[in-house]
């Protein structure tokens, strides 16, 4: 444990040693600053188009009939057992009432007399079914054949060619999105390594004179640290900050021009893309600055 | 104080710096430690500063093993021993109050008591009119002595001083000299590794003298007149 004061020094001459190295301090914020802005903005466009494929989940949904001698009491004592599965999100019941007023309104629209002869006959008597919506599609399979389990299921309506497009889809962006983080992680730690060991080298005679004082590692070290954590603090902000000013711009810039959009794709508001991004970026900046100069500054330690 | 038996430094093998070396210093005393380049002088103070390992052999310094102290102890031994360089090694960056503040501040000594001795040690090398320049606004004799009041700030027991007069003129170095003696009368051992035989002869101490890595002389101090 050491003094007080000592980590008021040790602070201290880390935020002298900023102002000491400017060049070094704005070619190290720089590099993390673009490091990280890289990162937001593949996070803006990964995170977009997790939503719009969710967005399409969402819409998927499976529907099961029942068997006609089934009351209602029976299909519900049924749905009930469905909806405590955990790949289900949503369940909508629909009554037979419910089904037939559902078909009349799409298909005899205009034409309601043609209608009228069915109205003491319902002929969907025996389409009760529930649309259930799952919480991710890939689980469509384990939860249609739970559903085929149960007695009194006449048929299930699914669309596997759906399920399975999205849900492969999903995996690939969560193949390529690992990728490109793990690539851009690395590209990051070798250019803020290599910056941190530019400065390093220049103060190698100051740390050996230290050594040689009878300096411990944590007094030669922390500095180091305080320096690498400050530089990682500020070249991440930068980039947050800009890339908060941009993002509603460039967000509605695409609406205006690229109506067609609208249609297919909702955009991911601001709050919700940076209430992540942010500390991620944040944890990334002052992470990479720390590790940065922690296993830079070792190797210079033996003296 | 300091000894050193059977010592022995092979940076490339087969070809020692020093080979079997057997020194004994007693607390107190001066030894200059002369000897032509490459005679293993430096060897000899990197040796006792712990920046290199013996190939064989033992030193002990101040009661501590050397060959035994564990990594983590280094810096505290090396507190003991104050150290003077040729090319004086000041940190650049920080002025004279700051260079000789800095050994007090590694051993975490309290800000109040750092304000009271630094400007006591820079009196006493007299340099304390200059307790706010930068080192490159000083002579090489008092860069040199500012290096000296940073090794004696924590009252070391030892002195290692390598060249401590090589960058100085003759005025310069003997100043630096006689302030190295008048540290030695107040009870601190001073090794000095020198080439100038103007002063290890006029100073009249013990002086080793080194060969191709091994002790050709020891002249102690009382031996001169002889």
């Amino acid at each position: 444990m050491h003094k007080i004061s000592t980590y008021i020094y040790t602070f201290k001459q880390g935020i002298i040693n900023i102002g000491k190295n400017k060049m070094f301090s704005l070619a190290s914020v720089a590099t993390m600053a673009a490091c990280i802005f890289l990162f937001g903005i593949f996070y803006s466009i990964v995170g977009n188009f997790k939503n719009i494929v969710k967005d399409a989940e969402e819409k998927v949904a499976i529907t099961v009939f029942f068997d006609e001698e089934l009351t209602e009491g029976d299909i519900k004592e049924i749905g009930e057992r469905i909806s405590k599965r955990s790949e289900v999100k949503k369940m909508i019941y629909v009554s037979p009432e419910q089904a037939w007023e559902d078909y009349k309104e799409k298909y005899f629209e205009g034409n309601e007399a043609l209608s009228a002869g069915f109205e003491e006959d319902n002929p969907l008597a025996n389409s009760a079914n529930y649309q259930i919506y799952l919480n991710d599609v890939s689980k469509q399979a384990s939860l249609v054949k739970y559903i085929n389990q149960q007695d009194g299921v006449r048929q299930i309506n699914k669309s596997d060619v759906v399920a399975n497009t999205l849900s492969d889809f999903n995996k690939l962006l969560g193949y390529i999105s690992a990728a490109i983080i793990i690539v851009l992680l690395l590209v990051a730690v070798f250019l803020i390594s290599n910056t941190i060991m530019v400065g390093i080298n220049v103060r190698k005679d100051e740390i050996a004179i230290m050594k040689l004082i009878g300096a411990t590692d944590f007094l030669v070290r922390e500095p180091f640290i305080i320096e690498g954590v400050l530089i990682g603090l500020v070249g991440s902000l930068i980039p947050i900050g800009i890339l908060y000013f941009m993002y509603g711009r460039i967000i509605s810039y695409i609406m205006e021009h690229f109506i067609f959009l609208n249609s297919i794709m909702k955009f991911l508001p601001a709050n919700q893309i940076f209430k992540t991004l942010t500390p991620v970026a944040l944890i990334l900046g002052v992470g990479l600055g720390f590790l940065g100069s922690r296993i830079t500054i070792r190797k210079h330690l033996d003296v | 104080m300091i000894t050193l038996s059977h010592v022995s430094k092979c940076y490339t093998e087969g070809i020692p710096a020093l080979n079997d070396i057997n020194i004994e210093i007693n607390e107190g005393e001066f030894v200059f430690v002369v000897g032509s380049s490459g005679s293993g002088k430096s060897t000899f103070l990197k040796l006792l500063t712990k920046e290199l390992e013996p190939t064989e052999g033992q030193i002990v310094v101040n009661g501590t093993n050397l060959r035994k102290i564990r990594r983590m102890r280094i810096p505290k031994y090396r507190r003991n021993i104050g150290m003077v360089y040729q090319d004086f090694r000041l940190l650049k960056d920080r002025n004279v109050y700051e260079n000789v503040a800095f050994a007090q501040r590694v051993i975490e000594m309290s800000p109040r008591q750092i304000k009271k001795d630094v400007p006591l040690m820079l009196s006493m090398v007299g340099l304390a009119a200059k307790y706010r320049s930068n080192p490159k606004q000083l002579s090489g004799g008092e860069q040199q002595r500012v290096a000296i009041a940073r090794a004696l700030i924590n009252k070391p027991k030892i002195l290692l001083a390598d060249e401590p007069t090589g960058n100085l003129d003759p005025e310069n170095a003997w100043d630096i000299m006689n302030l190295l003696d008048s540290i030695n009368a107040r009870g601190t051992t001073i090794v000095v590794v020198t080439h100038n035989m103007e002063i290890v002869k006029a100073m009249k101490k013990r002086v080793i003298t080194l060969s191709k890595g091994v002790v050709v002389s020891d002249i102690k101090q009382g031996e001169w007149n002889a």
